[in-house]
C-alpha cells in the first residue's frame, strides 16, 4: 500500500477562546488530537506598565501595579511597596507589617479560589467554580470594608497602609476562617478526589524539577514539582519568619509527581497554610499607627534594587533604578505568569488537545500580569 | 387508539395519522423544551448556591420564551466559506431524527404514534440519525473547532450505540417484544412488576432478574448520556476546548433547533429507559380512576406517569451535568469499549441462563 | 556569599577580562564586558562553588547617558550612550545573589544571549529586544513578543517617539 500522506492542523485557540484564561493565542499544530506543538502568543493586553511607571513619581505607580494581577492585587502592592522601601531604607510599624501580611494571606486565598474554580471549568466541572467564588466573595467583603475597593485597592502605600483595619475586622475574619476549613473539605468532597477529575489531571502534562528550575518557574508550578521552595521561607521578607507554617509540595499521590493535579492540590493546601498565617497573624496584632512613617516626599536615593515576593502566583519581582528624581528611572517587573507561561509548550507535546486546557488551566496565568 | 378515532373523525387515514403524529409535536415537544431549558437553568443555580433566572414572569418562568423569542429576531448568519446547503439543512436533520424517534413512543395506553411492533428497533434507528446532521453541521461550518467536534461526536454516538443495543436486546430476551406499547402494558398493577424488579414473572426466576436488570438499566443510561452528548460525556461541544463544538457557527433559530433537538434526545432516551425498565406508563400503584369509577381518568393518568417518569430521568441527567467534570475523549472511548461493552456481553449471557430456566 | 568573594572565584577563571564592582543600595553589581557574557553564565552555572541554578530576572535598562540634542518640535534624541542588560541570578543550593549589568553601545547593542544558559531568559530576552531593540546573539527566535512584529522603534528608550500611523490607524489618540 502506497503511503498515506498526512498534514498537520494547525488550530488557533483565542485570543477568543472560553479557556484561555484571558486574551491569549495559542497556535496549536495537531497531528489528529495528539499535540505536536503549541506556540504562545501574547502582548494582546499590553498596557505599557513600564513606560507608565517611568512618567509617574514612586507612589502614583501604586495603582498601576493593582493592574497587573488583577487576582490578586494586594501582593502586587506589597512588592512594590516593599521594594520602594527598601530603596529608601524606611523601616514601617510593626502593625503595618503584621496587616500587611493578613491582606497578601488574604489574597492569596482568594487567588487561589479563582484558580481552583477556573481549573474546574477547564476539566468541564462548572459547580466547584460557584461554591469557590462564594468563598472569594467574603475575603472581597473583608477588603471593601477596610480600603472600599474589592478588586483594585491601592491599599498598600509606601512607608504605611491607606487606611487601618476597621474595628470588626478581625471577628469576621476569624468567623470567615472558621467557615472556610468547610468549604475546603467541600471542595475536596466535590472536585479534588473525584474519580473522573483525577484520570483528567493525573499523569498529564508532567513538569520535571530540573526542567522547571531551568524554565525559571516559581510558585505553586515549582512546588507541585516537589521542589521545597517557598520565598517566605527561603528567602524571608516581612514578618514571615515569625510564623508556624509548612511549604506544601506535590507528592505524586494520584499519578507523577508535577503533574497538573500536583499543582492544583498544591493551591488547595495552601489555602489551609495561608488560614493557620493569618489565624496567627490575627493573635498577635499590636496597636500602632498605620500611617506615622509615611515619608512627606517619596525620593530615593541613587541607585537600583530587585526585590522579590511570593505573590500567589509564583515570584513576583520589581526590579527599581532611581536616579535620585521623584519618578522612577525604570520599572522592570518580573511576572510570575509571564515565567511560568513559557513552560505550556514543554509540557503539552505529546497529549491531547483537551490536555493543553488542563495544563493551561493548572499553571493559572492572568494575561494582565503577562502583558502589564 | 387516538390515531385511529381521528382517522374516522377526518373521514380519512393519511391526514388522521398525520394529526395523531403531528399531536406530541406540539403538545409535548415545544412546552417540555422550553420548561426543560427553565428546569435546568433553575436545576444548576439551585446546586450552586445561586438564583438562577427569575427577572421574567413569575420567578422567570417566561425566560425561555424570551430568549426563543430573541433568537427569532436575530440575523441567520450563514458564514461565508461556509457549504451553504448542508450548512441550512444540518439542524433539521438533527430535529427531524429526534421528532421521528416520538412517534413511537408509548404515551398512554390509547395514544402511540405508530404503534409498530418494533418500535425499540425502530427509535434505536432513528435517532442515530442525528449523527448525520452533527456530520453535516461540523462539516458546512468550515470551522476547525466544529470538524473536531462532529468528528469526536460521531466516533462517540457510534460506539456507545453498541453496549446501549446490547443492554436493551438483554432486556428484550427476557420481555420477548419489541413493541413499547405492548412492553408497558406487560409492566401492570403495582411496581414490583416493572422490568428493573424482574418484571411479572412468577417464582425465583423473579429475584434473578433483579440484579441483570438494574445492570442493564445502567449500562443503557451511561450509554444513552454518551448518546445524547450530556456530561461528563459531552467532549463534542466540550466548551473549554472547542467553543461549541459542531454548532460554533450556528446563529439565531438554526442554534435554538440543536437546542431543542438535544433537549427531545434526552427525553426521548429517557421514556425508552421508562417504557422498558420503568413501566412505560404504568402508574406504580394501581389507578385513581379505576378506585373512582372513572374510565376516562385512566389515560390522562397514564399520560401523567409516563411524562413524570420520563422528566424525572431528565432532571437526573441535569443533576449529572452540574456535578462531574468531563471526560477526554480516549477515556471516553475507553469507558464503551473496554468496560461497557464487555460487562453488557456479560449481562447478556447471564440473562440469556436465566431466561432458561 | 558576597559579590567580592564570586569576583574572586571569577578571576581564576577568566585572568584577561576586566570586571568591577559598583556598590548600590540593593546589593553590589558586577560589571561585566559583554563578550564573554555566555562564558560567564556557563561558568557560574556549572562551578560548583557558585552553582547559580535559576535567573531571577532580565532587565534592560536605557541608561540615557548620552548627549541629549533637543529637537524641533520639542522632543529630544539621545545620541550615543549606552543601554544595558541587568541579569539577576540566584542559587538556590548555595542560598547567595549576584546582579550582573552589561553595558552596552546604543549604536549598536549586541550581547551573547544567555537562553541557553538558563531557558527562563529566552522571553525575557525576547521581551529586552522587544523594548530596547537590544540584539541577543544566538537567541533561537528573536521576535517582538508583546508588541506587534511589525512595529516601528523601541518604546521603552529614553528618547522614543511613537510612530504616527500603525496600519492606517492613528497611534497617540
Amino acid at each position: 500500500m502506497a503511503e498515506l500522506k498526512t498534514d498537520h492542523i494547525v488550530l488557533n485557540m483565542g485570543p477568543q477562546h472560553p479557556s484561555t484564561h484571558g486574551v491569549l493565542r495559542l497556535e496549536v499544530v495537531l497531528d489528529g488530537e495528539v499535540v505536536v506543538d503549541v506556540i504562545p502568543h501574547i502582548g494582546y493586553l499590553h498596557r505599557c506598565f513600564e513606560k507608565h511607571a517611568e512618567a509617574m513619581t514612586y507612589p502614583q505607580v501604586i495603582p498601576y501595579t493593582d493592574r497587573m494581577d488583577y487576582l490578586s492585587s494586594m501582593y502586587n502592592n506589597f512588592g512594590y511597596v516593599e521594594a520602594v522601601e527598601r530603596l529608601m531604607n524606611i523601616e514601617v510599624p510593626e502593625r503595618v507589617k503584621y496587616i500587611r501580611v493578613i491582606m497578601g494571606e488574604f489574597q492569596r486565598i482568594a487567588n487561589h479560589l479563582v484558580a481552583i474554580g477556573t481549573f474546574g471549568i477547564d476539566i468541564g466541572a462548572f459547580t466547584p467554580f460557584l461554591y469557590c467564588f462564594r468563598d472569594r466573595e467574603r475575603i472581597l467583603d473583608l477588603f471593601e470594608m477596610t480600603c472600599g475597593a474589592r478588586l483594585l485597592y491601592n491599599y498598600m502605600w509606601i512607608g504605611g497602609l491607606s487606611h487601618d483595619l476597621p474595628p470588626d475586622f478581625i471577628p469576621k475574619a476569624k468567623e470567615f476562617l472558621k467557615d472556610f476549613k468547610k468549604s475546603i473539605k467541600e471542595l475536596n468532597d466535590l472536585l479534588s478526589f473525584n474519580k473522573i477529575f483525577i484520570e483528567r489531571t493525573a499523569n498529564i502534562g508532567i513538569l520535571l524539577p530540573d526542567t522547571a528550575i531551568n524554565y525559571g518557574c516559581s510558585g505553586p508550578v515549582l512546588r507541585g514539582s516537589g521542589v521545597k521552595w517557598d520565598l517566605r521561607k527561603n528567602d524571608p521578607y516581612s514578618i514571615y519568619d515569625r510564623f508556624d507554617w509548612e511549604v506544601v509540595v506535590g507528592k505524586g499521590e494520584m499519578g507523577t509527581v508535577g503533574d497538573c493535579w500536583d499543582r492544583y492540590m498544591v493551591r488547595v493546601k495552601e489555602m489551609e497554610q495561608s488560614c493557620r498565617i493569618i489565624e496567627q497573624a490575627l493573635d498577635q496584632i499590636p496597636d500602632g499607627d498605620v500611617t506615622s512613617a509615611i515619608p512627606k516626599r517619596v525620593k530615593p536615593p541613587v541607585g537600583e534594587i530587585y526585590f522579590r515576593v511570593e505573590s500567589p502566583k509564583g515570584e513576583l519581582g520589581y526590579h527599581i533604578i532611581s536616579d535620585g528624581s521623584p519618578n522612577p528611572f525604570r520599572v522592570k517587573v518580573r511576572a510570575p505568569s509571564f515565567v511560568n507561561l513559557q513552560i505550556l509548550p514543554i509540557i503539552s507535546r505529546g497529549y491531547l488537545v483537551a490536555d493543553i486546557v488542563a495544563n493551561l488551566g493548572s499553571l493559572d496565568i492572568v494575561l494582565g500580569e503577562i502583558d502589564r | 387508539m387516538i390515531p385511529d378515532y381521528l382517522a374516522e373523525f377526518f373521514g380519512n387515514k393519511f391526514i388522521g395519522y398525520l394529526i395523531a403524529a403531528a399531536l406530541p409535536l406540539f403538545l409535548w415537544i415545544l412546552p417540555y423544551a422550553l420548561y426543560a431549558v427553565y428546569a435546568e437553568r433553575k436545576v444548576s443555580a439551585f446546586m450552586q448556591d445561586r438564583i438562577g433566572p427569575n427577572r421574567v414572569g413569575p420567578k422567570g418562568l417566561f425566560q425561555t420564551i424570551a430568549d426563543i423569542l430573541k433568537l427569532i429576531q436575530k440575523e441567520d448568519i450563514v458564514p461565508a466559506s461556509a457549504d451553504k446547503p448542508l450548512f441550512v439543512m444540518a439542524p433539521y436533520v438533527i430535529f427531524a431524527g429526534t421528532f421521528a424517534a416520538f412517534a413511537a413512543l408509548p404515551f398512554s395506553s390509547i395514544y402511540i404514534g405508530s404503534n409498530i411492533n418494533l418500535g425499540v428497533f425502530y427509535i434505536m434507528a432513528v435517532s442515530s440519525f442525528s449523527v448525520v446532521g452533527i456530520l453535516m453541521a461540523g462539516w458546512a461550518g468550515n470551522n476547525k473547532y466544529s470538524l473536531y467536534g462532529a468528528m469526536r461526536s460521531v466516533a462517540q454516538i457510534v460506539s456507545y450505540e453498541v453496549p446501549a443495543l446490547l443492554a436493551i436486546v438483554s432486556a428484550v430476551m427476557v420481555i420477548g417484544s419489541l413493541n413499547l406499547n405492548e412492553i408497558s402494558e406487560m409492566q401492570t398493577a403495582y411496581f414490583w412488576n416493572w422490568w428493573i424488579f424482574g418484571g411479572p414473572v412468577v417464582g425465583i426466576k423473579k429475584f434473578l432478574l433483579i440484579i441483570p436488570m438494574t445492570i442493564a438499566f445502567i449500562i443503557f443510561f451511561i450509554a444513552s448520556l454518551a448518546e445524547v452528548n450530556r456530561t461528563p460525556f459531552d467532549i463534542p461541544e466540550a466548551e473549554s476546548e472547542l467553543v461549541a463544538g459542531f454548532h460554533t457557527e450556528y446563529t439565531g433559530m438554526k442554534f435554538a433547533m440543536f437546542f431543542l433537538a438535544e433537549y427531545g434526545n434526552m427525553f426521548v432516551v429517557s421514556a425508552i429507559s421508562v417504557s422498558i425498565f420503568f413501566g412505560g406508563w404504568q402508574s406504580p400503584f394501581g389507578y385513581l380512576g379505576n378506585s373512582l369509577g372513572i374510565s376516562w381518568l385512566i389515560p390522562v393518568e397514564q399520560v401523567f406517569w409516563f411524562l413524570f417518569k420520563g422528566s424525572l430521568l431528565v432532571l437526573v441527567q441535569m443533576w449529572l451535568r452540574w456535578t462531574l467534570p468531563r471526560l477526554r475523549v480516549d477515556q471516553l472511548m475507553t469507558v464503551c469499549w473496554k468496560y461497557l461493552t464487555p460487562y453488557a456481553f456479560i449481562n447478556l449471557v447471564l440473562i440469556g441462563i436465566i431466561t432458561l430456566f | 556569599m558576597t559579590t567580592q568573594e564570586i569576583l574572586e572565584i571569577i578571576k581564576q577563571k577568566f585572568p584577561e577580562e576586566q570586571f568591577e564592582i559598583k556598590t548600590n543600595i540593593g546589593g553590589d553589581i558586577l560589571i561585566s564586558p559583554p563578550k564573554v557574557l555566555r562564558d560567564l553564565c556557563f561558568f557560574l552555572r556549572d562551578d560548583e562553588r557558585l552553582s547559580f541554578d535559576s535567573l531571577m530576572n532580565l532587565s534592560g535598562v536605557d541608561l540615557a547617558d548620552g548627549e541629549k540634542k533637543k529637537l524641533e518640535d520639542g522632543t529630544f534624541e539621545i545620541l550615543g550612550g549606552h543601554l544595558a542588560t541587568v541579569y539577576h541570578l540566584y542559587s538556590m543550593k548555595h542560598n547567595h545573589k549576584l546582579t550582573i549589568k552589561v553595558l552596552l553601545p546604543k549604536e549598536n547593542p549586541v550581547v551573547p544571549s544567555v537562553e541557553r544558559v538558563w531557558r527562563a531568559a529566552d522571553w525575557h530576552e525576547r521581551e529586552a529586544y522587544d523594548m530596547f531593540g537590544i540584539i541577543f546573539e544566538g537567541h533561537h527566535n528573536l521576535k517582538r513578543i508583546l508588541l506587534p512584529d511589525d512595529w516601528d522603534g523601541y518604546p521603552l528608550r529614553k528618547d522614543y517617539k511613537v510612530q504616527e500611523f500603525y496600519h492606517g490607524m492613528k497611534v497617540p489618540y
